[in-house]
């Protein structure tokens, strides 16, 4: 029993890091949640017994990312204080009502109670790991992660380098 | 599936679709680009939860751990052609608190 | 073999990145020969010996390839091929000619990668390849209006992404793999479970905002209108169908199991979508913009065929069944044919926003004298889409309604001819106030677009003729157009 309640705990703490992310005022704050976000999602993916994601997912998630995102906000944020009162208020108007959703949303899928009671499949053989199970049966997203990888990098000189015209 | 195992995938599982919701609802609130964005990860955070429970839970975290890494290597890609354009929008509009967002809900 | 359609662009991509920087100026005629090649191979295919070489056994990707993959490769490798003319011809001497080559490269590497995968996570991947070069090469010429279109796609198809993997995490719960097979075993013995309707409702809206339908469709105007002349064709030639449509047809067939609900809530965005395309499309004043709906209402023929199919299929009269597969064959005989005519369209716009400068209808008229060729193609072009016969799409519509009479939904089948009536209405006001009537005095000195765009005309206008003329001809030959299941 004590093993869920940590579970709650982990679960509880991802929600409540999301919802600081997107309601805090201050774009570099919220980037900051946005890491932590993600550090509680590498927490959780470890707990299910994923550690080479976890690992991906905090290098990738909670390092690279708001690194990219930070210098983005550097670039284009700039606001004084009388803004940043005004959005802060906004923010407490527009997201005052979000507790109350996500309260009613967890009571309502709680009480629902879903049936589970589908049979799952055979679980693979102990000897597949992610190295295998990716060089061996997802070459093809491999290739993909390629493309998509060398299309991101044009883009970047596509769309960045040069004066506009 | 065991009570054991349904308690743990419960769990987790209402966690992600409670991340979902504040996803969306910061998407559709939201006129700032870099916020859109942003929400954007939030929501990819909830979907990468989903697969590796949905491994865990089937006792495949092979399959869902490289469904997982190819995941996030596609995120980081279009993030990075997104902020990108915000880059460029902002370089020559000035701005980043467009309607864009506006048009999309409608 | 198949590899070689996701390898052999990959590797003319890294062919025109090495160094000596003097192989750019071939970038471009290189990723035309690439596309080229591509559709003629397609057409050789079946006739081709298997060869298993050692890049064969090196690689193993799991493609498979069916008889709609067939088509939709022959479409990509012929819009592709157009598109680079188009993009050379407006591009001209820019020195970023080599950039979009390289985008379109990859482009064509995820389409093509798209269509051949038997798997629903490597679909989502290789479709996600094609968006993020779709998002670059949208906002390519970095105009503030495409910069905006492109952003919103980016959010728009993120937000599907997300759909689409929340279904397959779901699937892949319930079947443990995510291959097209073991998905459609485990759907179809666990199709009463709410979780999996979910997942399967999920995914398909997914791919409708993908693919661009009503009430989906917030992106594709402002994406199509604001993107550069060479982009416009190969998105709304290819480009979301390779990602929307393609995968909802390939799905409805693989993986999905046969049931009436799905079907009937198919059936009604592809109805919505229709005549919500066709009433916005009448009140248009720029052609790109009118040509965009004119493709959301047209690929509402193909999700309509498309949900009769799911609807059909799980039927114990075998007659049902058999106007299911009728208007599967037309669902994906449409796709092609709206390729060629949406993409001839676009070229047609091209050339007059070059040579006119503008695509505003309401500063155009009197074009047809002044560009000739640039004018009976695009008559062509608006005929076929609204189904005019001999032409190939006045065939792929009939197709559909026919399938739809005999599935009983006579309703439908109304509304389709009801909507072909409204395309022939706007596409013919198009052609009057563009290339009809007295031409403006600022438009006195307006010439025919250079040979790249003369050239992709008559191509993709030949195609459209052929095909319709050539139909019946096909339909006994049978196999290369139309599904082998079709039966007649």
């Amino acid at each position: 029993m004590s093993a869920n309640v940590l579970d709650i705990a982990l679960t509880v703490l991802l929600v409540a890091a999301a919802v600081w992310t997107v309601s805090t005022a201050r774009m570099l704050r919220s980037v900051i949640g946005l890491a932590a976000t993600s550090a509680l999602l590498t927490a959780i993916l470890f707990r299910l017994d994923s550690p080479l994601a976890a690992v991906f997912e905090l290098s990738v998630c909670a390092g690279l990312i708001p690194a990219i995102l930070v210098s983005a906000v550097g670039l284009t944020a700039r606001m004084d204080d009388d803004a940043l009162a005004r959005r802060k208020r906004a923010k407490l108007k527009v997201f005052a009502l979000l507790p109350v959703i996500l309260a009613a949303a967890a009571w309502a899928l709680v009480r629902l109670n879903v049936p589970l009671d589908f049979a799952l499949p055979a679980a693979q053989g102990p000897g597949a790991t992610v190295q295998t199970t990716l060089w061996n049966l997802r070459q093809a997203d491999l290739v993909g992660q390629i493309a998509v990888l060398l299309a991101a990098a044009f883009g970047v000189v596509v769309l960045l380098k040069g004066k506009s015209q | 599936m065991t009570p054991q195992a349904a308690l743990i995938f419960g769990t987790f599982a209402v966690g992600a679709v409670l991340v979902l919701i504040v996803g969306f609802y910061s998407l559709l609130s939201t006129r700032n680009l870099i916020r859109s964005i942003i929400a954007l990860e939030v929501l990819t955070k909830s979907v990468t939860l989903l697969i590796i429970l949905a491994g865990y839970t089937t006792a495949q975290q092979a399959l869902a751990q490289s469904l997982a890494i190819t995941l996030i290597v596609i995120e980081v890609a279009v993030m990075v052609v997104g902020v990108g354009l915000v880059l460029r929008i902002h370089s020559q509009t000035g701005s980043i608190d467009t309607n864009t967002v506006e048009n999309i809900k409608g | 073999m198949l590899d070689l359609f996701i390898l052999a662009p990959l590797a003319c991509l890294i062919l025109i990145n090495l160094p000596p920087v003097g192989s750019r100026r071939l970038a471009l005629p290189l990723a035309m020969v690439l596309a080229g090649v591509q559709a003629i191979a397609v057409l050789c295919l079946p006739y081709m010996p298997r060869l298993d070489g050692p890049l064969t056994s090196f690689f193993n990707f799991g493609l498979q390839i069916t008889p709609l993959g067939r088509m939709l490769l022959l479409a990509v490798g012929l819009v592709a091929f157009v598109s680079l003319l188009v993009g050379q011809a407006s591009l001209g001497q820019d020195r970023r000619l080599w950039q979009f080559a390289s985008m379109m490269l990859l482009a064509i590497t995820g389409m093509n990668g798209a269509v051949l995968v038997s798997d629903l996570f490597s679909l989502y991947v290789f479709m996600e390849v094609l968006a993020v070069c779709s998002f670059i090469l949208i906002a390519f010429n970095r105009d503030p209006l495409a910069l905006e279109g492109a952003f919103k796609y980016v959010i728009l198809s993120a937000v599907a992404s997300v759909l689409m993997l929340g279904s397959l995490s779901l699937m892949l719960l319930v079947a443990g793999s995510t291959g097209f097979a073991a998905l459609k075993a485990a759907l179809a013995a666990g199709s009463a479970s709410p979780l999996l309707k979910l997942a399967m409702a999920g995914f398909v809206c997914g791919l409708f905002i993908k693919g661009g339908l009503a009430p989906f469709h917030a992106w594709l105007p402002g994406a199509y209108s604001s993107a550069p002349a060479a982009v416009s064709v190969l998105l709304a030639g290819v480009g979301t169908k390779v990602s929307g449509l393609y995968a909802l047809l390939r799905l409805a067939m693989d993986v999905l199991p046969p049931s009436a609900a799905l079907g009937q809530a198919v059936m009604v965005v592809g109805a919505f979508s229709m005549v919500v395309g066709a009433v916005a499309a009448l009140v248009q004043k720029d052609i790109k913009r009118l040509l965009a709906y004119s493709s959301i209402s047209q690929m509402g023929y193909v999700v309509l065929a498309a949900g009769c199919f799911l609807a059909d299929a799980g039927s114990a009269d075998w007659r049902l069944v058999a106007a299911g597969e009728l208007a599967m064959a037309g669902a994906i005989f449409h796709l092609f044919n709206h390729s060629v005519f949406k993409s001839l369209l676009f070229v047609n716009s091209a050339a007059v926003e070059r040579q006119a400068g503008t695509t505003d209808m309401q500063l155009l008229g009197g074009l047809g004298s002044r560009m000739p060729v640039t004018g009976a193609t695009s008559v062509i072009a608006a005929l076929s889409t609204a189904g005019v016969p001999p032409l190939a799409g006045f065939w792929s519509k009939l197709v559909i309604i026919l399938a739809l009479w005999q599935s009983g939904m006579q309703a439908y089948a109304l509304l389709a001819v009801a909507v072909s009536v409204a395309t022939l209405g706007y596409l013919l006001l198009m052609q009057r106030r563009v290339f009809f009537g007295r031409t403006a005095p600022n438009l006195q000195g307006v010439r025919e677009g250079s040979e790249g765009y003369v050239v992709a005309e008559l191509i993709l206008a030949t195609v459209t003729v052929l095909v319709g003329l050539a139909f019946p001809l096909l339909m006994h030959l049978g196999s290369f157009l139309l599904p082998a299941n079709l039966n007649l």
